[in-house]
């Protein structure tokens, strides 16, 4: 595993995975920090988005802070989000000025369409990627992989708000967790 | 230039300070990320204070989640259309104050006792749910869009693409772009 030189690198990795992360920024994250420049295993990469996600706030922003704070304390934090917001924040408000005339375009609306629906196979296969993680999980396979079902089930098919799933299924999984570990 | 600064409807200081307020109370609420605050953002933005039709609302969020960048960016779009780069700056502020906040003080909490039982349950327990949530929202995100039979194919694409392949998110995002310009997804 390597790790970020300097709070600079933090926030040019970061610009440059959210510049790319159209639909949403998770995929690119796993693709960018595990793979490329494997600061992260799959295994920490989880981790670290199971607690940015069970915290309050955006997800891939919590997972930036962390991360940044990892390495370089406060200056890593602040430069992993502001590297995370700073571009594309004047990105989204130069088109939310320009929007419009852009929306009008049937192509535009097309095009948009378009990204949407490969932007819902980059989580997918984000998700598979990780899947095997699950090997060393303290639940056991069998009951990891009913977890991850009992889960998807309950938000995209049953709409549960996602406070009700970490609380109900959360805190089974957790205490099914504590059990195993204290055995 | 005054329309950029203050946004359409110019809001007050009171009212800029309203807005702040509200999205403060909302970070701390959003569990599973910005987006899940989304309808009751829209119950006091829209039905409450009338700053937004319901149509912006929704046109905002859809803005933010094509543009490049973290989901989250729509509390930016919704702040600069009621009130302009002020506006940003409440909801922005607002929205990740309390959390960066207290995200960062867990996981110092939660770093110096790494390897207790409790903190390996927390972690443990939790990243199930984590990879059902990332296959939940590929599902949500294909709602719009199923009945186009090259929907199932862009999503098969970017599938095979990130699965095996290096090639930067970037090229199934265009060819999406290009199929839907084309206008085969409705």
């Amino acid at each position: 595993m390597r790790a970020p030189a300097s709070p600079t690198e933090l926030f040019r990795v970061f610009t440059g995975l959210a510049l790319q992360g159209f639909g949403g920024v998770l995929a690119v994250a796993q693709r960018e920090l595990v793979e490329r420049q494997r600061w992260l295993t799959r295994e920490q990469f989880v981790e670290l988005l199971s607690v940015g996600q069970v915290l309050p706030g955006p997800n891939i922003v919590n997972m930036a802070l962390i991360f940044g704070d990892r390495f370089f304390g406060l200056r890593g934090a602040f430069a992993a989000v502001s590297g995370l917001l700073a571009v594309p924040l004047v990105v989204v408000l130069l088109l939310a000025a320009l929007y419009g005339q852009l929306a009008s375009m049937p192509a535009v609306a097309g095009a948009l369409r378009g990204m949407g629906a490969v932007a819902a196979g980059l989580v997918i296969a984000t998700a598979l990627k990780v899947l095997p993680t699950l090997r060393g999980s303290p639940l056991g396979v069998p009951l990891a992989a009913l977890m991850v079902l009992a889960t998807t089930v309950a938000l995209a098919w049953l709409r549960w708000p996602m406070v009700w799933v970490v609380l109900g299924l959360g805190s089974v999984s957790m205490a099914l967790a504590w059990w195993r570990l204290s055995k | 230039m005054n329309t950029l600064l203050l946004g359409p409807g110019a809001l007050g200081a009171v009212e800029l300070l309203a807005l702040f307020l509200h999205f403060t109370l909302l970070s701390l609420l959003a569990i599973g990320g910005a987006i899940t605050t989304t309808p009751d953002m829209q119950r006091w933005v829209v039905g409450e204070r009338g700053w937004l039709t319901d149509v912006q609302f929704t046109a905002s969020v859809a803005l933010a989640q094509a543009a490049p960048g973290p989901n989250v960016l729509f509390v930016a779009v919704i702040g600069y259309n009621v009130a302009g780069l002020a506006g940003v700056v409440a909801t922005m502020a607002g929205s990740l104050l309390p959390s960066t906040t207290l995200a960062l003080a867990a996981t110092r909490w939660g770093a110096a006792r790494r390897e207790s039982v409790g903190v390996r349950a927390f972690t443990g327990g939790l990243a199930p749910l984590t990879i059902g949530m990332l296959l939940a929202t590929g599902w949500v995100l294909t709602e719009p869009l199923r009945g186009y039979p090259a929907t199932a194919g862009l999503v098969l694409v970017a599938v095979v693409a990130m699965l095996w392949t290096k090639l930067s998110p970037l090229w199934p995002i265009a060819a999406g772009a290009i199929v839907g310009a084309f206008g085969w997804l409705g």
